[in-house]
Order: structure tokens, then C-alpha cells, then sequence
């Protein structure tokens, strides 16, 4: 019990700080100061205060996007294990919720872009549900893995077995699926090397793009949600990287939110040091991560 | 059911009364089926129960039966001709269609008892005698409008591929009398597996034909667009489904046979389900869409046939009873959403005028209802959840990850590669109908037509409620129909196979509690943002667009745009076609771009081939000299032959 109520207030409270340690991570490379650490929370705080805008044009979708995809982040969210701790939900087959769960998020939210009407947004879209089709199977051969090393069915004992049961033998798998996950990772919450928030041209942006209509509360609850997913994704890349750091177990304990924060670091770092990629070229590097993914599942049936 | 459509013919061609009474009899033939079919699922009639009498026709016997397999099959058939033949009644007023509505309610009747036929028939003739029966039925419901030449053209390739896949059924069941010395169908487990290779052979393509698996899949965008839309419904919502119910039976006659049989059709079905939803999404015509989405569907229902072709070999019951399952829940709730969402199509073109989605954009204000239940249909065809396609996808991923070796040994990891297939092809899907649902529900209307458009009326409406809350009945609470389709599974085990109770394992009642806490966290968001809403007000304006103050409708991203970067990805298997006029100069003059996705398999392949067939088959006209003299010749000459190669065999 004790641990389901930490995990739903982690859950809650932490995700807008990742973000921020990313923001922190830029400055201090750019030798900037930079915005104070907790400027997320202040942002959703403001955007939460104001008045609503809507266009014209829109219907019931345009409010269902960041409503369903921030109820759809947050079930998956009590799906992931966080620690060494079990999720709040799982039962059998619950991964396959926690990946359709995020396609609901994404039809929503892909259809409340193009309800606006606006070409922009649907260039965002169609970018989107493009780059969905090739880091979606990424994902399942990343499940495939840690079925198969786990003999579980669950997200629960699939992410606690690498840990448990470290061996040689499953490293180089691990290793592989490790890269492709951090590569979703990247894709699925809108960083550089594939989506530059920060950008000034709508035109070269995806998530960004999708959202420039909405504001006030919708728009709150979209950053929220996007920091959210990030934490959720986030949690799924460090459970399959435990394994390899020196006293894991440790590290599983509290000590996991530690690890959260580093994580927010090393994606500010890889977002400091490289710039985003052509967007043509987009699709090479998620068909990257989908071959490290699915040579890590022939490496381990072979 | 089968000849309620002729008593229309007894009322003038114009009569709204006819076409009335035309459905009541369709309806009650329906509701008979039904109630029995029903009553067989839930068990308070005994099964199997079957009939069984010698007839007129040489070599066939009047057999029919009812068992659990039958039963799953026959639901569909029961439900969507009826809801279908209501919503007729205002799609296709005899008023306003005087010349085509008596023939198309007599074809439209034909088609529906001719597919209970087909699924109750326990003799080979009578199979195919049924089966005919449908693909003939179906031709004239396709082709009403055989005033236009596309109609035509589409009902002949229907036709010549109907035929091509009855011509393998016939050597199936030419086959079958051979090896088993009778035309009954019934279950031959001492069969050697090497005789039963080619037989399962000719009933995969002859069956794939009608189910419409790549690449046997040339004939359906063609014929589905073009019908009428309530026709389309039970084409690609029943139809393919007999297909599917072919293959099914005959593997449960056929004995237990080897692994390769299962991989093959996994392959086949990984081929049609990605293969299928990439073609649709270059597609304008939104009844092509939805045509080519029936492929990709009907492959998701392959590839759990070949799961549980693959365990069935390999004495994994598990596979068997999950990939069933999954596969006989996916031909229900396909029957289900993609009946709803060509019922939706056929309204949009009753307000519209028009299939071209590049034209549509809008609706959602003019026709709110059918905004709402086409959205339901998108997300269940996306297999999202809460709705009832992701139960049936749900069952199929669970099989595939038991084959990566979650549970014992026997594994064969490479099964599992399905998984990844699947996946692609939801997140496909989702690029699919996002694209659909915005281009004609979201945005500003793009043509003159759609800003007059409105909800139809509640005889077109009430079906497609049916539809959808029977997708949202069977996404919240699965396990409720979970028991019928087990029994149908057990047709599949073979000795020492344990296949009932399988089911109760399955944590049915956490994924609906997931779909409803789902709900809650959705509604609990919505009553706390519309709290703020009602404080503050909300201020409309116009799209900001980047700061363009008078963005037009032609601005918005086109259905084609949106598409673009799949179409790009999957240029291989699609072969796009772009014309454009290229640019010259300082100051070109007016350019165009047209981009579209034709079929590739049917323009490049089976075209070409018959192409060249006309040009070298016609020097075989020598034989055909049109005098009846040489043809009775030629029957002689034939006898003679056949009479000393059979006394030449029996020496």
C-alpha cells in the first residue's frame, strides 16, 4: 500500500523536473545561467490560471487531446515499476495496454492538431503517426527481449528480471535494446536529435507544432503530460540499464529517482552537443533503433 | 432470408412499400437464425445438431449442421444483413433508384442466405453449390449501377477472381472425395500428412481469394468501392469472413499437420495486415480506404490462424486456443466496426455526393452524430482501447509472447516476430484513421457540397448505433463472449489437447477494470477543466496559423500530405505514382502535382498477365469454329480418351 501511494506521488509531482534539470543541463553547457530548476512547475502553474482560447474551427477533439492523452499517460504510468518496487497495476499482458495506451494518446492528440485546420499542425501529425510506425515495433522487439529473459508476461517481473538475473549471456542483448529504447526515448518525447523544442520555425518542429493552438489550461495539462510521458519512458530505459551500474541494488531503492535526474542530465548533454536531424533523416535513426532492438531479440534466440 | 428480395418484384419498381416488406422478411429470417444460433451459443441446445438426407442431385446429399464453429460465423451473418437492409431502405429509395432497388434487394436477400448456407453445409456440393450461390449474389448487389463503366470494370475482376478461387475449391473438394472416398465433411484425422499438404494448399488459395489475403486481394478495393455502401458493409464485414470460415473448417477436418503450414500463413497474414494498411493510407476514396483496411484486417485474423496452425503442430494448446480465440473475436468485431464504418461511408456520400476525401472536411459541425460514431469505429478498427478491437489483438499479442517461451518449453521464437508485424501495422492504423477522421470530420469544408451537409436520418442512424455500442459491449466486458468462442477453439484440438478452461486464465476482468479506470481518470480530467471553463469563459477566434490572418480551406494538409510520409517509407511495396509539371524559368507559369497509389499487384501483375494471355491465347481459336458438329466431336473424342486412360488404370 505504502509503496502504490510513493509511486502515485512520484508519479504526480516529480515529472515537470525533468524538463527543468534538461534546461539546466543546456545553460550550463551554453554557459548560460538559464531558467530556475522548478520553471516547468511555474509554467503549468501559470498556464493552469489562464483564460481559455479556442479556435473556431475546432469540435470536442481538440479538447479530448490533452485530456485522453494525459489519462492515458498516467494509467501507463501506474503500469511501469519505479524502483525496486512492484507497479500499482499489473496483471498479465499489461504491457500491451501500456504500448496501445499511448496510441490512444496519440490518435487524440494527432486529430485535435488537425482539427484546428491549420497546415502547420498537420505538418506535426503527419509526422508524428509517420515516426510512430517504425518506433512502435522498436518497442515490441524491446518486450520481445525481456520476455524472453524474464519468462514473464507482466511489465513488472519483465523489468525486475534483468536485474535479478544478470548473467553474461544476456548483457549484449540488454546493451542492444538499451540504445534502441534511448532512441525512442528521444523520439516519443520530442528531443533533439529528432524534434527540437526550442526551435523558432514551426515549420521544422513535430510536437510542438501539434500543440500551437491550444492554450491555458489544455496547454498545462499538455506539458504536464509530456513531462510525464518522459518520466514513464524514462523509468522503462533505467530498468533495463540497472543491471550494469556498480550496487544496483542500491540504486533501485530511493536512490531510483536519483538515477531519474541523471537521466534528465544525460539527455540535456546529448540535446548540448548535437543538433537536430533533418527531417528526411528522421526515419534512418528510428529504423536504428528498431535493428539494435530486434538484433538484441536474435541475439538472445539464437 | 435467402428469397425475401423476391417479393419485391410483386410491387411496382418506384414502391417505398415493397422495399419494406422486401427487409421485414429479411429481418425475421434473421431473427429465426438468430434466436437458434443464439440458443446454440449459450448452450441450451444441445450441439451438434444436424440434418442429413439423401437428394435429387447426383453425387450430393441435402447435409447441414450446426456446431459451435458454425455458430460463431453465423452470428455475424445474422446481425449485419439485417441492420444493413434497414439502412437500405434510405441509402437506396426505390423512389429514387426505380430501376436497380427490386434487383438489389433480391441480390442483397441471396447474398445473406447464401452465406448461412455456406457455413451450415456438411457436404462438399452443397458447399460449393452455396458458395456459388454467394459469389453470384454478391456480383449483382456489387454491380446495381452497371451504368458506369468503373462498376463494370470492378464487378468483372470480381468476378474472374471468384472464379479463380472456386477453381481451386473444386480440386479441394475433388481432393477431399479422393483421399477421404466421400463428399461429407467430416473430420479425417488418419489422413497421411503428405496428402493433406496439397489439400491444405488449394484451400488456403481458394479460400484466400474470398477472404481477400494478399496477393489474392486484387479484386476488393475495386468491388467494395463501388458497391453500394450497405452491400459494402456485408461484403468486407460477413463475406470475407466465409473465406476465413473455409480455411478454418478445413484445417479442422484436415489431420494435424506439420509446422511449415502455420508459418506460411503467419507470413501471408504479416504481409496482408502491413501490406493492406499501407496501401490505405495513399488512398483518397474513403470506401478504398476502408476496403484495403478489410485486407489488413483479415490478415491480423491470418496471422492468428497461423499462430494457432503452428501450435496445433506443435502440440502447444495454448497457441491453438489464444490464437483462435483471438482470431474468431477479430472476425466479430471487425464485422462489427467495419460495418459501422461503411454504413458511415454510405451516409457520407447520401450528404456529400462524393468518396474523394480531398473535397470532404468539416462534417463534424454539420453532422455531429456521425462524427461521433465514426470516431467510435476509428479507434476500435485502431485497436485502442477501451474498445472492442483491442480485446482481439490483446488475445493474439498474448499468444505471440507466449511463443517467445514465457510459459514451458516448445518454444519457437521466431512465431513471435508476428508481434513486431502487429505492432506496425496499429501504429499504421492509427496514421490510417487519424488521416480519415480529420480530412472529412476536422477542419474547415473544402468543396461547396459539404457546407450543406447534415446528419442523416434515423433509419440510416440506428444501425450504426447498434454497430458502435456493440464495439464499446465487447471492448468494456470481453469476458462475456469469451465462451462461445472456446467451444469454437476446441474444433481445432486433436488428441490429448485440453482446450476448455484455457480462457479462465485470462486476466479478462483487470483489462476492463483498466478500460473503465481509463474512463474514470477521463472524466474525472473533464469535469475539472470544464469547472475552470465555466469560470472563466472561453474566448472563439480564428486559427492562429503562425500569425496568417485569412488562412483559406485549401491551406489545410490534405489527405495526401498527411499520407506522404508513410507512402514514402513503404515506396517499395507501394509504388507511388506522382505527376507533376516542372518548374522553368524565373517566373513559371501554373503547376500541378497528382500523386496516387494504384494497386500494384493487380496493374503490374495480374493485368499484364492478361495482357499477354490476350495477345498469344487467341491462336486456340482454331478449335472454336462455333459449328455444334465439332463440339459434340470433341465430347467424343474426350470420352474415348477418358474411357481407355480409366480402363488402362484399373488393368
Amino acid at each position: 500500500m505504502l509503496d502504490t501511494l510513493i509511486h502515485i506521488a512520484v508519479l504526480l509531482v516529480v515529472p515537470p523536473l525533468l524538463p527543468g534539470v534538461i534546461a539546466k543541463t543546456k545553460a550550463w553547457f551554453a554557459g548560460r545561467d538559464g531558467p530556475p530548476l522548478l520553471q516547468p512547475y511555474y509554467d503549468i502553474a501559470k498556464c493552469l490560471r489562464r483564460g481559455w482560447v479556442v479556435s473556431e474551427t475546432t469540435t470536442w477533439i481538440f479538447l479530448a487531446g490533452p485530456i485522453i492523452t494525459l489519462a492515458a499517460t498516467l494509467l501507463a504510468g501506474l503500469m511501469v515499476p519505479l524502483g525496486r518496487a512492484d507497479a500499482p497495476i499489473a496483471f498479465t499482458g499489461d504491457l500491451i495496454l501500456f504500448a496501445y495506451l499511448f496510441g490512444l494518446a496519440r490518435f487524440f492528440t494527432t486529430s485535435a492538431a488537425l482539427d484546428t485546420g491549420s497546415a502547420f499542425e498537420g505538418m506535426g501529425a503527419a509526422r508524428e503517426v509517420t515516426f510512430a510506425c517504425l518506433s512502435e515495433p522498436a518497442l515490441f522487439f524491446a518486450f520481445l527481449v525481456l520476455a524472453k529473459i524474464s519468462g514473464a508476461f507482466s511489465l513488472t517481473p519483465m523489468l525486475h528480471a534483468p536485474a535479478a538475473a544478470f548473467s553474461a549471456g544476456i548483457a549484449a542483448p540488454l546493451i542492444l535494446i538499451l540504445i534502441g529504447l534511448f532512441i525512442v526515448l528521444l523520439a516519443e518525447t520530442c528531443r533533439i536529435p529528432v524534434d527540437d523544442p526550442n526551435t523558432h520555425l514551426e515549420l521544422t518542429m513535430i510536437h510542438e507544432a501539434m500543440v500551437l493552438d491550444h492554450s491555458g489550461p489544455l496547454f498545462g495539462i499538455i506539458l504536464y503530460a509530456a513531462a510525464m510521458k518522459m518520466l514513464v519512458l524514462g523509468t522503462l530505459v533505467l530498468q533495463v540499464l540497472v543491471p550494469f551500474l556498480p550496487g544496483r541494488e542500491v540504486l533501485r531503492g530511493p536512490l531510483f529517482l536519483v538515477l531519474l535526474v541523471a537521466l534528465a542530465g544525460v539527455i540535456g548533454v546529448v540535446e548540448s552537443v548535437m543538433a537536430r536531424l533533418k527531417m528526411r533523416h528522421v526515419p534512418y535513426l528510428l529504423v536504428g533503433a528498431l535493428l539494435f532492438c530486434g538484433f538484441g531479440f536474435i541475439l538472445l534466440i539464437r | 432470408m435467402g428469397v425475401s428480395g423476391g417479393a419485391g418484384y410483386l410491387f411496382p419498381s418506384r414502391s417505398a412499400l415493397g422495399q419494406c416488406v422486401v427487409a421485414v422478411l429479411l429481418t425475421c429470417g434473421s431473427a429465426v437464425g438468430l434466436s437458434g444460433c443464439l440458443l446454440s451459443l449459450t448452450g441450451c441446445w444441445a450441439l451438434p445438431s444436424a440434418l442429413n438426407h439423401a437428394w435429387s442431385i447426383p453425387g450430393c446429399r441435402f447435409a447441414v449442421g450446426l456446431d459451435a464453429l458454425s455458430a460463431v460465423f453465423l452470428l455475424p451473418v445474422f446481425v449485419l444483413p439485417a441492420l444493413g437492409a434497414w439502412y437500405g431502405l434510405a441509402y437506396w429509395r426505390a423512389a429514387s433508384h426505380p430501376a436497380n432497388a427490386r434487383r438489389l434487394g433480391a441480390a442483397y436477400g441471396a447474398l445473406a442466405g447464401a452465406m448461412a448456407l455456406v457455413v451450415i453445409a456438411r457436404d462438399g456440393v452443397l458447399f460449393l453449390i452455396a458458395w456459388e450461390a454467394m459469389a453470384l449474389a454478391a456480383y449483382f448487389a456489387a454491380t446495381v449501377e452497371d451504368d458506369r463503366k468503373e462498376v463494370r470494370r470492378a464487378g468483372w475482376i470480381y468476378l474472374v477472381a471468384t472464379h479463380a478461387g472456386t477453381l481451386c475449391l473444386l480440386a479441394f473438394f475433388a481432393g477431399w472425395r479422393h483421399a477421404t472416398g466421400s463428399f461429407m465433411l467430416e473430420a479425417a484425422p488418419g489422413m497421411p500428412v503428405a496428402a493433406a499438404a496439397p489439400l491444405f494448399l488449394l484451400a488456403l488459395v481458394g479460400f484466400g481469394f474470398k477472404a481477400g489475403l494478399m496477393p489474392a486481394h486484387v479484386w476488393l478495393p475495386g468491388a467494395h468501392a463501388n458497391a453500394p455502401s450497405h452491400v459494402s458493409a456485408v461484403m468486407s464485414g460477413v463475406m470475407l469472413k466465409m473465406g476465413i470460415y473455409g480455411i478454418v473448417r478445413a484445417v479442422s477436418l484436415l489431420p494435424v499437420g506439420e509446422v511449415w503450414w502455420g508459418g506460411l500463413l503467419l507470413a501471408v497474414g504479416a504481409v496482408s495486415c502491413v501490406g493492406g494498411i499501407a496501401f490505405a493510407i495513399g488512398q483518397r476514396d474513403i470506401k478504398r480506404l476502408l476496403a484495403y483496411s478489410s485486407i489488413e484486417n483479415v490478415g491480423i485474423i491470418a496471422l492468428g490462424l497461423g499462430l494457432a496452425l503452428t501450435g496445433r503442430a506443435s502440440g502447444r494448446d495454448d497457441w491453438v486456443v489464444l490464437g483462435l480465440c483471438g482470431a474468431l473475436l477479430h472476425v466479430w468485431n471487425h464485422g462489427l466496426f467495419k460495418g459501422l464504418l461503411f454504413l458511415n461511408a454510405g451516409a457520407l456520400i447520401h450528404a456529400t455526393g462524393t468518396r474523394d476525401m480531398e473535397v470532404m472536411g468539416g462534417l463534424a459541425k454539420r453532422a455531429p452524430r456521425m462524427m461521433m460514431l465514426f470516431a467510435v469505429g476509428a479507434v476500435a478498427i485502431c485497436a485502442l482501447p477501451p474498445f472492442n478491437g483491442f480485446v482481439s489483438e490483446w488475445l493474439l499479442y498474448a499468444g505471440f509472447f507466449c511463443a517467445v517461451g514465457v510459459k514451458g518449453a516448445g518454444e519457437l521464437p521466431a512465431v513471435s516476430l508476428a508481434a513486431v508485424a502487429l505492432a506496425m501495422t496499429g501504429a499504421l492504423a492509427v496514421a490510417c484513421f487519424v488521416n480519415m477522421l480529420a480530412r472529412v470530420y476536422l477542419g474547415t469544408p473544402r468543396s461547396e457540397t459539404c457546407r450543406h451537409a447534415h446528419d442523416p436520418e434515423a433509419l440510416m442512424l440506428w444501425p450504426m448505433v447498434l454497430l458502435a455500442g456493440g464495439c464499446v459491449g465487447v471492448g468494456l466486458f470481453p469476458a462475456a463472449v469469451m465462451m462461445p468462442l472456446e467451444a469454437a477453439a476446441a474444433q481445432w484440438g486433436s488428441d490429448g489437447m485440453v482446450l476448455s478452461g484455457m480462457m479462465r486464465a485470462v486476466p479478462f476482468s483487470r483489462l476492463s477494470m483498466a478500460c473503465f479506470a481509463l474512463a474514470a481518470l477521463t472524466a474525472a480530467l473533464v469535469f475539472l477543466l470544464d469547472r475552470t471553463r465555466r469560470a472563466r469563459g472561453v474566448r472563439v477566434g480564428p486559427t492562429w496559423d503562425c500569425g496568417y490572418a485569412r488562412p483559406t480551406a485549401r491551406m489545410q494538409y490534405s489527405a495526401s500530405s498527411f499520407g506522404d510520409g508513410v507512402v514514402g517509407l513503404a515506396s517499395f511495396l507501394l509504388w507511388p505514382r506522382r505527376c507533376r509539371t516542372a518548374l522553368r524559368g524565373l517566373f513559371p507559369r501554373a503547376s500541378s502535382f497528382k500523386g496516387l497509389v494504384p494497386d500494384t499487384i493487380l496493374d503490374r501483375l495480374v493485368l499484364p498477365a492478361f495482357r499477354a494471355a490476350d495477345r498469344f491465347l487467341p491462336r486456340l481459336r482454331v478449335m472454336q469454329q462455333g459449328r455444334t458438329h465439332v463440339y459434340v466431336f470433341y465430347i467424343l473424342a474426350i470420352m474415348i480418351v477418358l474411357l481407355l486412360w480409366g480402363g488402362a488404370g484399373s488393368h
